[in-house]
This record gives structure tokens, sequence and C-alpha cells, in this order.
């Protein structure tokens, strides 16, 4: 990304923490009022227009989504992913359906798994993976498949199940075995 | 409203609406209709249908024999992929992830390796890195094969069906000397590769190729020159190039609609920057030139083999050594990896909070938007005996639009 474009963005919409990765990879943040003003900027004026994915990281820590739009400039050859912070109790996101039709299946998904809203999107209340699904969204960090395995299903009698972690130190590495 | 705008570019199903005032109009690109009218019908393609590619079902509604409205259903193939590498540690996400595209497992197993690698300050030995060419060409080719009798299937025509998979089988064959397995290979491993190439295989792959070769030309005069798959495939499923990047289409799919997009040539990874090849475009954009343009990648794929055995290195190592993979802590970072495999932009992002876990791995299949929003709309105004053609000609794949 160029230094250019990058501060012509820091002044007309706030972006910051620039993480240039390579010649063809960087990243920006960006405020969450400011997201979709940026995104559309990008989509038509500065070629980024195609948008290669959409999706949100759980951190958890500090009670925070990060989403993350991954746009793709053609003519610039260039990936930039914009990453957006929302708060993981405020969990309402301005939709992006209107300038990638393609993404109303992303946000469909990404109410379905993290519990995030997108008012608006054309049928984000449908179904996408899981089917009367109850609880809490199954892609968020506090959920425990372990947990949900054990209290959904039963174990077959007489089956025996090994500590993998075990298994694999005396396995592979039987030498360094007893110091750990 | 753009949405509006897309939903005029589906020519043809426009066209078909014009034509017959008895269908519903398009609102907002969908179907503005009444079920109880008793004039439509309410039909499942799918999730078991031989003209499915894959577990996942298309919610129909016809009126006759015109579907005036089509949703996509998945979730049958759903194992949470993502979730589940988000509490494994790295190597143990290794073995998982080439499930997630049973055609061509290997992009997976690269795109994770190269992630793995770029954060975690890695680099593959030369020769790994010319294996790991010829091994992605050798599943583009074995993952085109199988759509290819997919595709003449479709169409009524059984014979070549049974041609192309018995050469896919043949490619198995190699993989399985190289790799142990036919299916999932598990050979891009963080590093290198985890074998190296048995000795006299070179000689077996040429002869294999020889043999896919003759097949193709007897599929090029059989299927291609076919009357009734001219027919039927020809005008079905228009791409109009204005809805490509709104869409996200990638690959064959959008190279069928006239643009020069191919990320081996656009971003060069591996060792597609030593090797010589175009990027075959087509104009029509409809299901035949997009068979057309596989065909001719298929021949494409084959000659780029043999470049790459007669380019790579006879000797060297091809596997870079660990650190204890059981506690192997990735540094902090992000990164965004692609690869061009048979259906378009495939890429792994992977986000690393510094543990022995990664954080978040997103896997990007071409099939989600070519499966569920392009498939949807590019149904509508066809005949619902084209479904299944349209279907496999846009290639679309279901697991790795639920990972």
């Amino acid at each position: 990304m160029n230094i250019e474009l990058y501060k012509n963005l820091e002044n007309s919409f706030g972006v910051t923490s620039l993480e240039v990765k390579n010649r063809n990879q960087s990243y920006i943040r960006v405020k969450k009022e400011m997201a979709v003003p940026l995104i559309t900027h990008l989509k038509l004026v500065e070629s980024y227009k195609h948008l290669s994915f959409f999706t949100i990281i759980d951190q958890i820590e500090k009670g925070e989504f990060e989403l993350l739009y991954m746009l793709h400039s053609y003519s610039r050859n260039h990936d930039l992913g914009i990453i957006v912070s929302i708060e993981r109790h405020e969990t309402d996101m301005e939709s992006i359906h209107h300038l990638w039709p393609a993404a109303e299946t992303y946000q469909r998904e990404l109410r379905e798994m993290f519990g995030v809203e997108f008012p608006d999107s054309p049928g984000l209340y449908e179904n996408f993976c899981l089917e009367g699904w109850e609880g809490i969204p199954p892609m968020r960090r506090e959920f425990d498949t372990k947990r949900y395995s054990e209290d959904t299903f039963y174990k077959r009698p007489g089956r025996e199940t090994n500590d993998p972690a075990k298994y694999m130190k005396e396995k592979i590495y039987p030498s360094e075995a007893e110091t750990w | 409203m753009v949405e509006k705008g897309c939903a005029n570019l589906f020519t043809r199903s426009q066209k078909h609406i014009n034509d017959n005032p008895k269908l519903p109009p398009i609102v907002n690109g969908r179907a503005k209709y009444n079920l109880e009218s008793g004039k439509y019908l309410k039909i499942w393609q799918g999730p078991q249908h031989p003209g499915i590619t894959g577990n996942m079902s298309l919610e129909l509604t016809v009126c006759g024999d015109e579907i005036v409205d089509c949703k996509t259903h998945v979730g049958y193939l759903h194992r949470g992929f993502e979730k589940l590498m988000e509490r494994r540690k790295y190597m143990q996400c290794f073995p998982i992830v080439c499930r997630i595209a049973v055609p061509e497992p290997d992009f997976n197993e690269y795109l994770f390796a190269a992630t793995v690698e770029e954060l975690a300050g890695i680099e593959a030995p030369e020769r790994a890195l010319w294996i790991r060419t010829l091994n992605l060409e050798m599943a583009r080719l074995a993952s085109f094969f199988m759509w290819l009798g997919g595709q003449s299937g479709s169409f009524g025509m059984n014979t070549q069906g049974q041609w192309t998979v018995t050469m896919r089988d043949y490619i198995l064959d190699r993989f399985e000397e190289l790799s142990g397995g036919r299916i999932y290979h598990m050979y891009m491993i963080p590093g290198g590769v985890r074998a190296d190439l048995p000795s006299g295989f070179e000689n077996r792959l040429l002869d294999t190729l020889k043999t896919c070769e003759k097949c193709l030309d007897d599929v090029e005069l059989t299927m291609f020159n076919n009357s009734i798959f001219k027919k039927r495939s020809k005008g079905l499923g228009i791409i109009h190039p204005d809805i490509v990047d709104e869409f996200g289409i990638t690959g064959p799919n959008a190279r069928a609609a006239g643009f020069k997009r191919d990320l081996r040539k656009d971003e060069p990874y591996l060792k597609y920057d030593q090797l010589d090849f175009e990027i075959i475009t087509g104009i029509d954009s409809d299901a035949y030139t997009r068979a057309r343009v596989r065909l001719q990648e298929m021949y494409q794929s084959i000659d780029l083999i043999r470049q790459i055995l007669a380019k790579m290195p006879k000797t060297g190592s091809f596997f870079t050594k660990l650190p204890n993979v059981l506690h192997w802590n990735i540094p902090e970072g992000q990164i965004y990896k692609k690869a061009e495999c048979t259906r378009g932009e495939y890429g792994y992002y992977l986000r690393s909070d510094g543990s022995d876990k990664p954080r978040r791995i997103y896997v990007r299949g071409p099939s989600y938007t070519h499966a569920v929003s392009l498939m949807e709309r590019l149904c509508i105004g066809g005949n619902i005996s084209d479904t299944a053609g349209l279907m496999v000609s846009l290639h679309t794949y279901p697991p790795e639009v639920e990972r």
C-alpha cells in the first residue's frame, strides 16, 4: 500500500495502524462509524473492487470482536485488510450487501456463528449451516466444543481414549518424554 | 440501488421474463410470487442427488419446467474445521486441513503450510518448492478430470465420465506412490514436503500424462463437438462481465468472461514465475465457454507438469528441520495467503496470538460465492433439466462453503 493513499485515508476516514506485510498485502484499522464509508470509498474510487472475504476474529480477552474485510484491487495487485473493532456486547454492524450482493452470505454466516447482527441484510435470519441452534453462537471463543459434544452425545461402551498430547510425546519423542 | 442493477444483468432470466408474461417479476434480484396460487411448485434438488456436486441442496420453485426461484441450502457437511483448529496445536491442524476439499486437498495443505512458514519465518528448501508446484499441478489435473466427468454426465453423456474418472485414478496412483494416500495426501507439511519423489517416479508420471492427453483428445472429439452438448450448454448460465466483481467470481468462471486473471501469473507463488504459460480466457461466458477454458487448462496443466519435471533440481533437501512441534509457538501476527485452484482463488487467513494454537484460521473457498449467491441468481429463468449442468459448470464444491 503506498504511503500517499494511506495518508489520504488517514485524513478522510481516520484510519490507523498501517501494517505492511509485503508488497501485495497491508492491514489498516478504522473506527466502526467510518468503516462502511471507507469501504465504499475504496471500492468506488480506489479500485478495491473484489471482496476476497469477510470474517470475524473473537478477541475475548479485550471484550471485542475484530471484523476483517479483505479487499483486493486487481489494478494495484494489492490485498487490503480493514480491521474494525466492535464491543462484544453491542453486536450491531452496518451491512455491506449494497456494495457486494455476495456479502449477504458472509453476513448470514457471521450472524449465525458469532451472533453479530447486520440490520437490513437480506435473509439474515435464515439458517446457514446450523438448523434450530440454541445457545451461544458456536464460533465464539467461550463456546466449548468438547463440553458440547460430551453433553450432546454419549460414549460408546467399552471404548478407551488416550490423551493426545501424552500419546504423541511418547510416540514421537520417546527420549525426550521423560524430561518434560 | 446496486442490487437492482445487478438483477438486470442476469440477461437470460430477464429476457425469459419479458418473453413470458406468466413468469413472476423479479424484485431486488428475487422473484415475487404467490405459492398458494397453484401456478408454482416447490421441489428440492439434493442433498443426495446425482446432479449435485456434493452434499448440498437447491430449493427450487418452478412454474412448469421454468425455475422462478432458487435457494441454496448448505450445512450437510459442516464439521467445524475452523473451530476445531482453534483448539489444536499447529501440527495437529495439519491433518485436518486437507479434509476441507476432497478433489484437491493439496491446495489446503500448501496454503496452511505457507501461512505457518511465513509467520514462523521458516523457508522451505528449493527442491521442496518444486515438488509442491508439481503436486499442485497434479491435483489440478485430477480435479479437472473429476469435473469433466460430472459435466458430461449432467448433460446425459455418461461414457466420457467413465473415461475421465479412470484417468483421475491413474493420477491418484501417482499420488499414492508419492504420499501413501490416494485422496488425502497430507504431504506438504510446514517446512517442506514429507518425502522425496520415489525412484522412477518421473518416468511413470510422464507415461500417465501421455495416457491423459490421449483421453483429453478423445473427450474433445466426442464431447465438445457433440451437438447435444453444444445445444444444451451454449447460452446456459451466462455470467455478465459486470457482475464478476460484484459477486467475487474468480478462476475459470471469471476467465471465461474475458478476465485475464490468474494468481499463478498475477502474484506468482512457489515456482510459477519460472514456468512458461499463458492465461486462458474465453468470451461468451456461458457453460460451453467455461468448459472449453477448463479443457484448455487441463492441456496447460499437463504441459506445466512436463516443464516442472524438466526444470526441477534432481537432488537436494526437501525438508527444513522444525523445532519441537509439540511446543511450537508461532510469533504473533496475521497473514493471508492465496493460490489459484481449479475453481478460483483459494485462500487461508491465519491470525496467531503467539501461543502454540492458532487464534483464528479462515478458509476462503471460491465456491462460497459461486455456489450460494451466484447460483441462486443464475438459476432463475432456466430450465429445471439444466440445473445440474449449470451447477457443475460453476464447479461448486460444498465443503469449502461450510468448513
